[in-house]
């Protein structure tokens, strides 16, 4: 069993940094309503503070790995441009998905989507880690802040979620692959 | 437009609203202009070449790259003015929504490509 570079690259800016992102929206949501709505039923310590602070941070962090991994290190294999008399495409997905009208779409609307939305996210999250770093438990007083915030988060979540979305459908029709295998288990391991 | 409030409403007893203002109305700014300049990249030849910052990446690297310091921009000097100020929330968490929406569906390919 084995992979290869550019395809453990692909796993790790969505399924590492991207599907870890997207888990963690659904805790942030929850947990930001809670503590700013001051809905809980027993009140929030420092302690609460402080691990959803670290757990937004995360989130930045995560966010931040993705688009960039996704940008500077994915993408350009996808979009590389065969050379002219190329006959065997796989090693180009983005020509691979153009050149067949059945998965065109998943390029035209699917990626060229998916590239930009996705850098949503981390403007989002950053803003919303922010906001609730500097005033924390203040949020209860600041009604539209507090809204703004939930809205932002949701709006990470969507945007994080159309990118997963066509960046798992884009793989699953013309993958990003090459490079150096890495073996994963032994050679005669059935 | 009316953006700054007088202090000595209920929430200008908490710490002041401005520097939470200014960070959602540059999120929503930083959005806005990123799907403007994508749309403004695949229009013109000339802005598309110009948005090449990284030959591998392709015009998205400029995109991005420009996307991100207007957002880093706007915020730091959104920051600087409003840090100390309570401003008229609701107004500016409303067009920072609307911005981040129309984010969305500029980028929108079929929306886009009407441009």
């Amino acid at each position: 069993m084995g992979i290869t570079v550019r395809g453990f690259w692909t796993l790790i800016h969505g399924m590492g940094f991207g599907a870890l992102y997207l888990l963690a929206c659904s805790g942030a949501l929850v947990e930001l309503y809670r503590f700013t709505t001051g809905r809980a039923r027993t009140e929030s310590t420092a302690g609460d503070e402080r691990f959803l602070r670290a757990y937004l941070i995360t989130m930045v962090v995560l966010a931040w790995a993705a688009v960039l991994t996704g940008t500077y290190v994915v993408y350009p294999w996808y979009r590389a441009t065969a050379p002219l008399g190329t006959v065997d495409l796989a090693m180009f997905p983005q020509q691979l998905l153009m050149s067949h009208p059945t998965t065109a779409t998943w390029h035209s609307l699917g990626m060229e989507w998916k590239e930009h939305v996705g850098w949503f996210t981390p403007i989002s999250i950053t803003m919303a880690a922010f906001i609730f770093i500097k005033y924390g438990r203040d949020l209860r007083e600041h009604r539209h802040l507090r809204a703004a915030v939930l809205w932002f988060t949701v709006a990470s979540f969507v945007a994080a979620g159309v990118a997963g979305f066509f960046g798992a459908m884009i793989d699953k029709y013309a993958p990003v692959q090459g490079g150096r295998a890495i073996q994963l288990t032994g050679e005669g391991e059935r | 437009m009316k953006i700054l409030d007088d202090a000595g409403s209920p929430e200008s007893l908490a710490l002041a609203n401005g520097s939470g203002a200014a960070a959602i109305l540059s999120a929503g700014i930083g959005c806005f202009s990123l799907a403007v300049l994508a749309i403004a990249g695949d229009t013109s030849a000339v802005v598309k070449s110009g948005l090449i910052f990284y030959r591998a990446t392709g015009p998205l690297s400029g995109v991005t790259t420009v996307a991100i310091l207007v957002w880093l921009c706007t915020w730091g000097v959104l920051e600087w003015r409003w840090r100390r100020k309570t401003v008229a929330l609701r107004r500016v968490s409303l067009v920072s929504l609307l911005l981040l929406g129309l984010g969305f569906l500029l980028t929108f390919p079929p929306i886009a490509e009407l441009f």
